[in-house]
């Protein structure tokens, strides 16, 4: 399709979509494949991935990494939106807790109990590591819920930052707190003399795989969610008025959706506390 | 004639969303079976329930990102 027909079909999206080029810049492969799934078969004119796409607020121009984009901006009213909560929540104190307060003693309460249970008690000191990657990630992905929103979490550069600080974290923190017992972690001293070198490897390659399921996990399923929202909004828009079941279709999934935002969330948490736990008490 | 075959591929990659399916299913419904023959010491499971359906669910969403790179990277 020629990109006069393109523009046509998209009408006000027509800048976005120059964004989005530009966006991509340099990454002819990613053009490609936006270009070929936009022009076929006519129907689907709302691009299920194209709610994804990174780009700058101000101008067009490529993105470096001062370029202040719509992650940018999303990950900033996420953090806002934890501090307004915690701010507000806190400011009462009051014997009958408003309902900022409550929410905001609740999670506390919550993630305390969390890493208390599954980390053991001195892991406590983590505590305000582990509320803070709660917070945000909770944060994000409501907000990513909201429509016309971005959702900052359904990018794995996102996650995998996030996972990664919890990856080198909980690695210094096995060596510091039990120097070379550390690597007790992957001596399992129960197995046979004979398997243990290979369960030393598989243990190995498990405990580096971690921080790679940890970011993918969350960002997957995000994403995975908000495009077959988008999927559905596709059909809608192809059936006009008379798009009952596709509408049917998404708010079912949003209900769903809504419920993972919360459940990947509280996920990445909890295997948190699990991996911190396997460095404070590294023996098998 | 590239582009058929890595549509085909991702379609294929699509079933490993069923394999995961059935591996949370087995995770919720044996916790289900236990906690039913003991309820009360179920409240305290409920975090290795989300723990096991999480790793069960991540190599279901590492298909799912094969499919993708097929569908958009490749």
């Amino acid at each position: 399709m020629s990109e006069d027909a393109q523009e046509q079909t998209h009408g006000e999206e027509a800048v976005v979509e120059h964004g989005a080029e530009a966006a991509h810049g340099t990454d002819a492969a990613a053009g490609h494949a936006a270009d070929a799934a936009h022009g076929a078969e006519g129907g689907l004119q709302i691009h299920p991935m194209d709610q994804f796409i990174v780009q700058p607020l101000f101008g067009d121009g490529p993105i470096a990494w001062y370029s202040i984009t719509n992650v940018t901006l999303w990950m900033l009213l996420a953090i806002v939106g934890v501090f307004i909560l915690m701010v507000v929540g806190s400011r009462g104190r009051a014997i009958v807790p408003s309902r900022a307060q409550s929410v905001a003693e609740l999670t506390y309460g919550f993630i305390r109990k969390m890493v208390e249970d599954v980390a053991g008690k001195d892991a406590l000191a983590f505590f305000p590591y582990i509320m803070t990657l709660f917070l945000f990630i909770v944060m994000a992905n409501f907000l990513g819920l909201l429509p016309m929103s971005f959702t900052t979490t359904s990018h794995i550069a996102v996650t995998a930052i996030l996972a990664m600080a919890v990856f080198l974290t909980v690695t210094v923190v096995g060596f510091v707190k039990n120097g070379a017992g550390f690597l007790g972690l992957f001596w399992v001293s129960s197995a046979p003399m004979a398997l243990r070198p290979i369960l030393a490897i598989i243990e190995l390659i498990s405990y580096f795989v971690r921080p790679v399921s940890h970011s993918i996990r969350l960002a997957g399923n995000v994403m995975a969610g908000h495009a077959v929202i988008k999927v559905f909004a596709g059909f809608a828009g192809v059936l006009g008025l008379g798009a009952v079941a596709p509408i049917v279709a998404i708010t079912a999934v949003y209900g769903l959706e809504v419920l993972v935002a919360f459940i990947q969330a509280y996920v990445f948490t909890i295997l948190t506390c699990v991996y911190l736990r396997d460095a404070l008490h590294p023996s098998h | 004639m590239e582009g058929d075959l890595a549509h085909i591929g991702a379609g294929l990659a699509a079933i490993g969303s069923g394999a995961a399916a059935i591996g949370v299913g087995h995770v919720a419904g044996n916790f289900l079976s236990g906690a039913l023959r003991n309820p009360s010491a179920a409240a305290g499971q409920t975090a290795t329930l989300f723990i096991g359906i999480a790793f069960a669910e991540a190599l279901g969403i590492f298909a799912f990102l094969v499919a993708l790179l097929l569908m958009f990277a490749v």
